[in-house]
């Protein structure tokens, strides 16, 4: 299981990587269950959620750094699409994952077009979350 | 003896969720999170669900009434709708869920209007259901969940 603090050790040295999860999702419900999955199950201390887009793209110009977004489609004032066009514009390079209870493959296609990294269904998995952290801390 | 007696009542009820149709895997997923820092979580996540969901039920029922419907804004609420009914594993939920946007999409007002009326009979279903498994577990205390499968 990946937890918050990866560490590798080469024969010499020893680093530590604390990982930092940005959850970007307008449902109180969905913030509340993978806030809990990332901070309780795979304890990432530096989980922070932002309630839209634009919350997203204003953490980032105040100067935050994230390992992973995970974002949600729809949202109000700034939806996921608009969001990850802008994060990639100002050279975000985060992983961004897209969260969707769109079935339809148009709608993802358009979504992943804007820059995401991958696209999920809602709700995401414990395994879903444990495969993406590992990436990240590969 | 009695405890004992709880904790097999809790699992019948339990059981009976998932044997109604009426939650699915992801209830599963959210006990999973549960632990003795967070032992409400689920209950918490319940809660939260049915407050959030409870106006966005009114929505739709406020634009019900409203002719000619508007079958874009029907749409995208129950796609919030859907989006949290999942997430909780509310599984007949969701269903009803997806027949309504089924009906949003080919512009039908009477199969909006019937679905909707059914998602209630559904949701109010879970909600009685799982309140009343929550208050049995919460009689019991902590640690005395059944959170395996049989």
């Amino acid at each position: 299981m990946v937890v918050g603090k990866v560490v590798s050790s080469t024969s010499h040295e020893s680093a530590e990587k604390r990982l930092s999860v940005l959850v970007v999702d307008d449902d109180p419900v969905i913030q509340k269950i993978h806030k809990m999955m990332l901070t309780n199950k795979f304890k990432i201390s530096d989980t922070q959620v932002a309630e839209n887009g634009k919350q997203a793209v204003d953490l980032h110009r105040c100067g935050a750094i994230f390992d992973l977004i995970l974002m949600d489609m729809e949202m109000p004032i700034m939806n996921g699409v608009q969001a990850t066009m802008e994060l990639r514009a100002m050279g975000v390079e985060s992983m961004i994952v897209g969260v969707t209870s769109h079935g339809l493959d148009a709608e993802k296609q358009t979504f992943i077009g804007a820059g995401l990294d991958d696209c999920f269904a809602k709700p995401l998995t414990i395994q879903t979350i444990s495969s993406l952290l590992q990436l990240i801390a590969d | 003896m009695e405890r004992n007696h709880l904790q097999r009542q809790i699992a019948v009820m339990r059981q009976s969720l998932f044997d109604q149709g009426l939650v699915d895997e992801q209830f599963v997923q959210l006990e999973e999170l549960q632990d003795d820092a967070n032992p409400n979580f689920v209950e918490e996540v319940a809660t939260l669900y049915y407050r959030d969901s409870s106006r966005l039920i009114h929505n739709i029922d406020q634009a019900l009434m409203k002719r000619p419907l508007d079958f874009h804004k029907l749409d995208s609420y129950m796609h919030q709708l859907k989006g949290s009914s999942s997430s909780i594993g509310a599984k007949k939920v969701n269903a009803e869920c997806n027949q309504f946007r089924e009906y949003c999409q080919i512009g039908s007002a009477e199969g909006c209007v019937r679905s909707f009326q059914q998602l209630k009979k559904e949701y109010g279903a879970l909600k009685k259901k799982i309140e009343a498994y929550f208050q049995m577990v919460r009689q019991a205390g902590p640690d005395k969940t059944a959170c395996s499968r049989n």
